[in-house]
């Protein structure tokens, strides 16, 4: 071998060479990575350790037109397992079930929660009572997993009162979360699913926050305080209603029993909903959180559809109430004003080709006028002032006023109204059969049957324009600025006279004279739709007279007859304008 | 100070090796301690420490009884400590236990359940030994690969015994010896390339435009060169036969059957693991930056994201927790071990002990490029573990015998008069 000095010190230069070259490589490739790549890897090794446990934002403060609160929050918890897998998901929440109630619905329900977000906590219980709570923090040690957390629950001080008016919030469904609308929630939110809540969502919903905790390379929780500085979760800015919630309340503790039906106010200065309320209500505090299922079961299959908003969502024939519409069309165009009689008095019917038309009294209002017929809701009259309009002007006039389309109200799904198309030819022909109806569908129209459904919102909107000056805003619940929009024109005189009319109603010649109410003259109008059941009440009127400062429509399922709603919606007049605005007035002047 | 004297003249210490190696060690305890400090049930590794802190003091006193004999005698004991390590190896194969991660090798010997030792660690600076004995007693230099039978032999026996048990890393740092020392004994490099192209055959059969290339450049070494022709045919014909071979076999293979061969080739690690551990690793190090998170405080780590954290990925722990800063250092010192065994080998009093020092040298190069490399995926993940660091105590105490033999080289080596001078 070949070990002379010389070559031995040629290949030390060669081995220095290359092992200084194979060292600094080294550390340029860890250069790369820890410094010139840090920040990734930085990125890469928190993701492996945090966890982010949404920290649910408040949803905005909903207050009345006087500042008392609808809707707010109240501290509650929130219980949930952070879980590496679905197995060990599983299996915790087996021992979980061991010491608070989690039955196989439930357990599904929080399987399904988690394969949805793997990496977030899946939620067992959205409002979890204080026993449940205190059960699990007794054995928190056995449960690293496990996340309890303060987390705000929405309340409503009278649940039961605006029910049907708010709505209610829910769980965000996977449907939901694909739609443009909720771009950024994350599965396991509350959104607001039915009424206010629903139609304000975006105003209503705040930024959710986020607590960090750390896990270890098994998915078990090691820190939950202090790893990364919490986000605060943000509440959205409180948003006002138009309600009245006084007079809510009253229309709740006193109808709460024996309403089936719904009762509408609307301050016609403004078109802001007072009141708006369906029975029989339902605690919308128990939807909040966690729901017992019988709970929605049984309101879901109740026959009375309690979860049905009446005054929004319910449409019937207006009846008599609609006969403004024929009265204000037979003005507008000049064919009769309010001191008119028509050609027949009332025996109790009127004939029409060879079918005898019934008046509702049998024994007839004989010889009567306008502002009479009005008072006694004489069909008889309007049969004929029906005809005299003719089929194609009364559709069109109630497609002017609004019969047509919904009333536009700030809440969602409001039912569309059921009224004839401007194409009566068309419409009736598609309906009947060409030549297969007759002009036997005037009279039903010219008295608010036939084909026509309308909402107790719409009649409201209606009859706003009747206690003002023939315009009505668009009604909404939330305070904002509507511009009116005119619905009839007929000369001041003739609304006034038609107002004298409606005021005889609830006087002792007209059919709610046992609705009348000491010290306040009402205006308004009864109706009695015909059903296949008993029939159904309505009245829709506003108070005083004088000055209408309220709307109040009422309908009454199977109320039998038109002065069944009007006793409720006088009482309700009279609450508001002695009680309710005198009260406003005073906090305002004290203020 | 000065050594006893034994060789008939006064010694000296190589004060910059024992020196490095001492940081070294003291670096690679205080990891080990940090590799126990978990988040998490910390299981084996919390203890390490402990355990390798004895090792340490036991490896300390077996290497001053080393410093204390001489290079004639260290020579002396060549033969029996590798007759030795094979005779353990081979024993190994029937008694041999496995153990944590690499549960179906044999490389660790057990007597009544405790485990002793790694004897392929003792191995590798036996081999070195024995080696260095076989090619300072060769004349000449040699010009066939025939020539070099008994250095072959000599690492062959315990390479094939160690890729019995199986354990491919270890079994290449026994390649890696061989071919430096072979080097340092002044084999001419075609000698060496023709005896790695069977080897370099293998790897790039599975490319065959690569191998093609590599075949050409062979074939023009082999006319360069001129080796014996029988030798040239042959080699060429087991080059051709690989490289057409070695891919058809494993065509002919299915999936499992290939996994099964890699796994068996390389048992410590399953691919989907190994993919994983190596992420994590480069995780710890990147999110390391430049000064680390501080002593201890790794996330990766503490939080068992980072597996082998005490063993073989110790390194990654490093990068973690000291950063660049404490990467920089950690290499700079194995540099200077590297380079000062380099000088040491130089100045060795004679050819055996100049191959020994090489080739110890060499063995620890090997492990840390190949263990390093591996915590940032640049060097397959063959589970060899990294000098003075890794928890585990017949490689520490290997790794400090190793020290005092270089130490006692270099005090008998020439050019002794200037003392500490470089």
């Amino acid at each position: 071998m070949s070990f002379h000095p010389n070559e031995v010190a040629r290949r030390a230069r060669a081995v220095r060479a290359i092992l200084t070259l194979v060292i600094v490589g080294l550390g340029l490739a860890f250069f790369r990575v820890q410094v010139l790549r840090s920040s990734q890897y930085a990125l890469q090794a928190d993701g492996n350790r945090m966890r982010e446990v949404p920290l649910v934002a408040p949803r905005g403060i909903i207050y009345d037109r006087n500042g008392e609160i609808i809707a707010e929050n109240l501290p509650g918890y929130t219980v949930s397992l952070l879980s590496p897998t679905a197995d060990s998901l599983a299996s915790a929440l087996d021992a979980l079930s061991k010491l608070v109630p989690i039955d196989e619905r439930h357990r599904s329900l929080v399987m399904r929660r988690y394969e949805r977000a793997r990496n977030q906590p899946a939620v067992i219980f959205n409002d979890a009572p204080f026993e449940i709570v205190s059960a699990l923090e007794e054995h928190r040690v056995q449960f690293p997993e496990l996340i309890i957390q303060n987390s705000p629950k929405r309340y409503y001080p009278d649940g039961e009162a605006v029910a049907a008016v708010m709505g209610y919030i829910g769980e965000i469904s996977e449907l939901e979360l694909t739609l443009p609308k909720f771009e950024g929630y994350k599965p396991g939110q509350l959104i607001g699913k039915a009424g206010l809540e629903r139609q304000y969502e975006a105003q209503l919903h705040g930024r959710e926050g986020s607590r960090f905790v750390e896990v270890d390379a098994r998915g078990r929780v090691v820190r939950d305080q202090g790893v990364r500085p919490d986000i605060q979760p943000e509440a959205p800015a409180p948003i006002t209603s138009t309600l009245d919630l006084e007079l809510q309340r009253f229309i709740h503790e006193r109808y709460k029993d024996s309403l089936l039906g719904a009762v509408v106010a609307i301050d016609p200065k403004t078109g802001g909903v007072l009141a708006l309320y369906s029975g029989p209500t339902y605690d919308i505090n128990r939807f909040t959180g966690s729901m017992p299922p019988s709970y929605f079961n049984q309101l879901n299959t109740d026959p009375r559809k309690p979860l049905y908003n009446k005054a929004t969502q319910g449409a019937y024939p207006p009846a008599s109430t609609w006969k403004l519409a024929t009265a204000i069309m037979a003005m507008e165009m000049g064919i009769a004003d309010i001191d008119t009689y028509m050609e027949r008095p009332c025996t109790g019917g009127y004939m029409f080709g060879n079918r005898f038309f019934r008046c509702w009294k049998h024994e007839g209002h004989g010889n009567v006028n306008m502002r009479q017929a009005i008072a006694t809701s004489c069909d008889t009259y309007f049969y004929q002032l029906g005809l005299k309009i003719g089929l194609s002007n009364l559709v069109a006039g109630g497609i002017r006023m609004g019969f047509g389309s919904r009333s536009g109200i700030d809440y969602p799904q409001e039912t569309m109204p059921r009224f004839p198309s401007a194409d009566i030819t068309r419409y009736y022909n598609e309906k009947y059969g060409a030549r297969n109806w007759t002009n036997a569908v005037t009279l039903n129209l010219s008295i608010g049957q036939g084909e026509n459904s309308q909402t107790a919102i719409n009649m409201a909107r209606f009859y706003t324009a009747l206690a003002t000056d023939g315009t009505a805003p668009r009604p909404h619940l939330i305070q904002q600025d509507v511009p009116r929009e005119r619905l009839f024109s007929i000369r001041p005189e003739q609304l006034a006279a038609l107002r004298e009319a409606m005021a005889d109603v609830v006087s002792s010649r007209g059919t709610a004279g046992s609705a009348a109410v000491q010290g306040i003259t009402i205006a308004g109008k009864t109706g009695t739709a015909q059903n296949a059941g008993p029939d159904h009440a309505w009245f829709v009127g506003f108070a005083p007279y004088e000055d209408p400062k309220i709307v109040v429509a009422v309908f009454v399922e199977f109320g039998l007859h038109g002065y069944t709603a009007a006793r409720i919606a006088t009482k309700v007049m009279e609450q508001y304008l002695k009680t309710t605005l005198v009260n406003a007035s005073a906090t305002t002047n004290a203020q | 100070m000065t050594l006893p004297r034994l060789g008939g003249r006064p010694a000296t210490i190589d004060y910059p090796l024992l020196l490095t190696a001492l940081l070294l060690s003291a670096m690679g305890l205080a990891m080990v301690y940090s590799a126990g400090q978990t988040d998490i049930a910390a299981g084996a590794a919390a203890a390490a420490w402990q355990r390798q802190l004895v090792w340490f003091f036991v490896a300390l006193g077996s290497a001053f009884v080393v410093t204390r004999s001489s290079v004639r005698l260290i020579e002396w004991v060549a033969w029996p400590a590798y007759a030795t390590s094979v005779v353990l190896l081979a024993v190994l194969l029937v008694f041999g236990t496995g153990a944590g991660t690499a549960e179906s090798m044999k490389g660790w010997l057990t007597i009544g359940g405790t485990r002793i030792g790694q004897p392929s660690e003792l191995a590798k600076v036996a081999v070195a030994l024995m080696m260095a004995k076989v090619l300072a007693g060769m004349r000449g230099t040699p010009r066939s690969l025939v020539e070099l039978w008994k250095p072959l032999l000599v690492v062959g026996v315990p390479f094939l015994l160690i890729m019995l048990q199986p354990d491919l890393g270890t079994g290449l740092v026994f390649i890696g010896i061989a071919f430096g020392m072979l080097f340092w004994a002044g084999v001419p490099w075609p000698l060496l390339i023709m005896l790695a192209s069977p080897g370099v055959s293998l790897v790039f059969a599975f490319n065959t435009s690569v191998w093609g290339a590599w075949f050409l450049v062979l074939l023009a070494l082999l006319f360069w060169y001129r080796p014996r022709p029988i030798e040239g045919v042959l080699l060429a014909v087991l080059n051709v036969t690989i490289g057409v071979v070695a891919p058809l076999v494993w065509d002919k293979l299915n999936i499992y059957q290939q996994r099964r061969l890699l796994v068996f080739l390389d048992p410590q690690y399953d691919p989907q693991r190994a993919g994983y551990q190596v992420l994590q690793s480069i995780y710890a190090i990147g999110s390391g930056g430049f000064t680390g998170k501080g002593y201890t405080l790794g996330t990766q780590k503490r939080l068992g994201f980072l597996p082998a954290h005490y063993t073989d990925f110790i390194f990654a722990v490093v990068g973690e927790e000291l950063g660049f800063i404490g990467v920089s250092i950690a290499l700079s010192l194995f540099l200077a071990l590297f380079l000062r065994s380099t000088r040491v080998a130089q100045r060795g009093s004679d050819m055996f002990a100049s191959l020994v020092a090489f080739g110890l040298a060499t063995g620890w190069f090997v492990h840390v490029v190949v263990n390093i490399g591996m915590t940032l995926n640049l060097m397959p993940i063959t589970g060899i573990p990294l000098p003075f660091f890794s928890y585990g105590g017949s490689f520490l105490l290997a790794s400090w015998l190793s020290v005092a033999v270089l130490l006692r080289i270099s005090a008998e080596g020439r050019g002794q008069a200037d003392g500490l001078g470089l």
